[in-house]
């Protein structure tokens, strides 16, 4: 039956992840913080960051309404940038885009994305791929801005 | 098949693919329609042996040209029961025409302190138009409710609409519920203050007979890829005193009539709100839709599509875990139909449901307040056109059964 290729998308892990989201709250002493949606489907996440003083990821947490592979695609990306640098955790970002895109990029890079990386195989459903990107998407937007705490929509 | 004697599918090849090695089951019609080849044929037709402009040309190409674009013009008014073939513009779409009115009836006649009614259930190209309308002249607009069916509240309009009214903007059929609102139940009131009406009319020309000096609309808008015909093409239906009265908003091209150095003067209905080079194929394409819903027949489309309606609903209210929105009773309901499944997320079922070949729409439905309204994020779509049968409908339930027990079954096995 045709619901079988659907195994290729939902996996145990990322359902595991979206039944159970990690760092799913928000934070009160968030030094970058960014609302994002996706207007075509009205999923919508808060993205709390916590830089400490050498600009590492001290906390992380987001709120906010979406999909399984949105949810799960934030669970991931929280656990994977938890302690990293900012330019470290931009670096993720920037291959986790590029891998859902079909870019190849090398295994350590990949391997640095945990079980991040396993969202590769929403390439093979590129309507979806916006959705496993939102979370990165706002993790960069939130560490790029110049002021301290930064709210946009 | 429902049997209403409407046997279409050789006229549409796309349907008979496979997607995702399923066999296609197309029930995204509310966002856009698929073609007949009859259609499609025009297209080709006007473009390997008519192409040139219209109105400006001499020779026979341009006269072949401007003769067919006319005469599409004339199949519409026929279609509609316009008065005149003045009274009808070609627009891009809808939104197009929409856009059109709010931009110059709308403007000239909407003052600060003012009214503008629309309803909960609009679309937003039936009502962001309205709301910066309302924005820019300082005037109010005011939403009419829905009942506890989902039908629009008859009670809240009475109060709504008041002699400060100068426009009501209502869809005919909700894309989300599928609910068909009395409009001209609803004309006779707005007039009764000295409004004017302006109907949507994206979700009912396509699938209902639709008369508009019956319904006494004073405008009416709609498209002409939900009904068979290109993208690119709509039609703003108005009454011609009203038309006449207003001005332009868009210059140039055949719109024109006399041009000095210091002032213009514009050419007759419909041209003067038509400036530019108009999608000229397009009409002709959405000419040869209607040659083709005409041939059919549009009380046997509205039939057949009751007759899935009839079918499919209480089965779907049957169904466990799942929440469908809109009026319950078949009677009051179009071939849309929106529903979730309890505890997933409508991108997660319609992807689960495009691998079964199952395409339907999920999301808001360019219905943000609507769907406020229903307190939801987004929700799934099932939309319905002539060439659906009673196949489509049990494998869109199959499908949902599939799905549930896919996620139920994986979130699981994930524990």
């Amino acid at each position: 039956m045709g619901l079988s290729k659907l195994n290729r998308l939902y996996r145990a892990v990322i359902l595991d992840h979206a039944a159970h989201p990690h760092h799913q709250h928000a934070l009160a002493a968030a030094t970058n913080t960014i609302t994002l949606k996706n207007p075509t489907c009205g999923d919508v996440i808060k993205l709390d960051v916590k830089l400490d003083a050498t600009d590492h990821i001290e906390d992380i947490g987001f709120t906010g309404d979406g999909c399984t592979i949105s949810q799960s695609s934030a669970s991931m990306m929280t656990d994977a940038v938890m302690g990293k640098s900012k330019e470290a955790a931009l670096h993720m970002a920037k291959t986790f885009s590029d891998m859902v895109m079909g870019q190849e990029h090398p295994q350590a890079d990949l391997d640095q994305l945990q079980d991040a990386a396993i969202l590769s195989s929403v390439m093979q459903f590129p309507a979806r791929i916006k959705c496993a990107t939102l979370a990165w998407w706002a993790l960069q937007r939130a560490l790029l801005r110049a002021d301290q705490v930064t709210k946009e929509d | 098949m429902v049997s209403n004697g409407i046997e279409v599918t050789q006229d549409f090849a796309i349907l008979t693919q496979r997607v995702n090695d399923e066999p296609l089951t197309y029930l995204d019609n509310a966002a856009t329609t698929q073609k007949p080849r009859q259609v499609i044929a025009a297209l080709t037709r006007f473009y390997q042996h008519d192409n040139a402009n219209v109105h400006r040309g001499i020779h026979t190409l341009a006269a072949r040209a401007t003769a067919q674009y006319e005469a599409a013009r004339g199949k519409v008014q026929h279609f509609i029961h316009a008065a005149e073939p003045a009274e009808v513009i070609f627009t891009k779409g809808t939104t197009d025409g929409l856009n059109l009115v709010a931009s110059t009836y709308g403007e000239a006649h909407v003052q600060a302190g003012d009214e503008i009614v629309i309803s909960i259930m609009e679309h937003h190209s039936n009502l962001i138009p309205w709301q910066q309308l309302a924005l820019r002249k300082h005037a109010t607009l005011k939403y009419i409710g829905l009942t506890a069916e989902g039908e629009l509240d008859l009670a809240d309009a009475a109060q709504k609409i008041t002699d400060k009214t100068k426009i009501v903007a209502l869809t005919h059929a909700s894309n989300v519920l599928g609910t068909v609102t009395p409009l001209k139940r609803l004309a006779r009131l707005a007039h009764h203050h000295g409004a004017v009406i302006v109907g949507d009319g994206a979700q009912a020309a396509p699938h209902l007979k639709v008369d508009v000096q019956d319904l006494d609309v004073d405008f009416y808008a709609f498209s002409g890829h939900k009904m068979l015909g290109p993208t690119g093409i709509g039609v703003l239906y108005g009454k011609r005193a009203l038309l006449d009265a207003t001005e332009p908003y868009q210059y140039g091209g055949e719109m024109i009539d006399l041009v000095t150095r210091d002032a213009s003067t514009w050419t007759a209905l419909p041209w003067k709100f038509e400036a530019g080079t108009p999608n000229i194929a397009g009409a002709i394409g959405l000419g040869a839709a209607v040659d083709y819903l005409e041939a059919i027949g549009m009380d046997r489309v509205a039939a057949h599509e009751h007759h899935l309606v009839a079918e499919l609903l209480p089965k779907l209210l049957d169904l466990d875990d799942l929440d469908v929105y809109g009026p319950h009773d078949p009677t009051k309901h179009t071939g849309v139909f929106a529903f979730n499944i309890k505890g997933l997320h409508p991108h997660d079922v319609a992807t689960a449901l495009d691998m079964d070949g199952v395409a339907v729409r999920a999301g808001h439905h360019c219905a943000q307040p609507l769907m406020q309204e229903l307190h939801q994020v987004a929700t799934v779509r099932a939309s319905f056109y002539l060439y659906n049968t009673s196949a489509d409908i049990n494998r869109l339930l199959n499908a949902i059964q599939e799905v549930k027990e896919f996620f139920s079954h994986g979130s699981v096995e994930a524990k």
